[in-house]
């Protein structure tokens, strides 16, 4: 092995390779961020039961697609995984980049029905759960956004057949955005 | 991993696709305990089912779900350490008045605190 290689990649202490350590402790530690955010909503959601007006302002066909969207995006992320680890570069950099398409049409939805709701005054100021929606919901674009640009990186790679680990490390990443999206929709379309 | 048998990720995509329809399906039946069960009961469990089938968290080394449980726990002491100042309305030598219930207007309609 050569003496350049950092340590970080030879040796771990828990026996998971350092890259997937370090995704782990990502994902743990937006759980106290999401979950942060979203139990707050719930608690000022139950307080103020007039919100409910608002909620139903919400466009749950558009939550409903973007949901499709990304469980079928993460479909195609582990399926990137899967290739990756059969040592299939090109075919795992084909998946990433239908993952990326899935999230692309995510961003595209949610700002379409976002022009929506602006245009009829519901903005983030508005009131307290307008405010909830756009932070909450804008902090998830966001993480997409962030996910899919690491996706064009980690797929460009791959494609060459290089760094392949890193597929299922952008794959973890990707369920995340996957799973916090699993609860918020229900919280700001379906429970209203 | 690869000596580790894969779950049909397509089979578990198309469960998690009627998942959602359930889901959004709940509210049509008018009965909010129907719609609390569908929305968060459906959620949970499609979050589950993305955590073992997809992110392999069932045969991953024990360490990652302590670290993930780990802050789980935190974020609900998180929420238990400020939730009171937000529920409650008084207190000891404290004491805030409900908040008017706003008309349900687009525009600065809710009232803020």
């Amino acid at each position: 092995m050569a003496a350049a290689r950092p340590i970080a990649t030879t040796r771990s202490a828990t026996g998971i390779p350092t890259g997937r350590l370090a995704v782990w402790w990502i994902i743990a530690s937006e759980i106290v961020i999401f979950g942060g955010l979203l139990v707050s909503y719930i608690l000022h959601r139950l307080g103020h039961p007039e919100w409910a007006a608002f909620a139903a302002h919400t466009n749950t066909a558009a939550g409903a697609t973007n949901t499709f969207v990304l469980l079928t995006s993460s479909l195609t992320a582990v399926l990137a995984h899967k290739a990756a680890e059969e040592g299939n570069g090109s075919k795992a950099a084909r998946f990433l980049r239908f993952t990326m398409l899935g999230g692309a049409t995510f961003i595209i939805i949610k700002s379409f029905e976002w022009h929506h709701e602006i245009s009829l005054g519901y903005t983030i100021t508005a009131n307290g759960f307008w405010s909830f929606y756009y932070t909450a919901a804008g902090l998830h674009a966001l993480h997409v956004i962030g996910g899919v640009i690491i996706m064009g990186f980690v797929s460009a790679a791959a494609a060459r057949n290089h760094e392949l680990q890193r597929v299922e490390l952008i794959g973890l990443y990707w369920h995340f955005v996957d799973i916090v999206w699993i609860f918020l929709f229900p919280l700001l379309y379906i429970a209203k | 991993m690869s000596e580790i048998h894969h779950p049909n990720y397509v089979k578990v995509w198309a469960i998690l696709c009627v998942l959602l329809g359930i889901s959004v399906a709940g509210p049509m039946f008018g009965v909010e305990a129907v719609t609390l069960i569908t929305a968060f009961g459906v959620a949970c469990v499609k979050a589950f089912l993305v955590m073992k089938n997809f992110m392999h968290l069932n045969v991953e080394k024990r360490i990652a779900v302590y670290m993930l449980s780990t802050c789980l726990v935190f974020m609900f002491l998180l929420f238990a350490a400020t939730a009171p100042d937000v529920m409650n309305h008084e207190g000891w030598n404290w004491h805030r008045p409900m908040p008017e219930i706003a008309s349900a207007t687009p525009h600065g309609g809710g009232a803020h605190h």
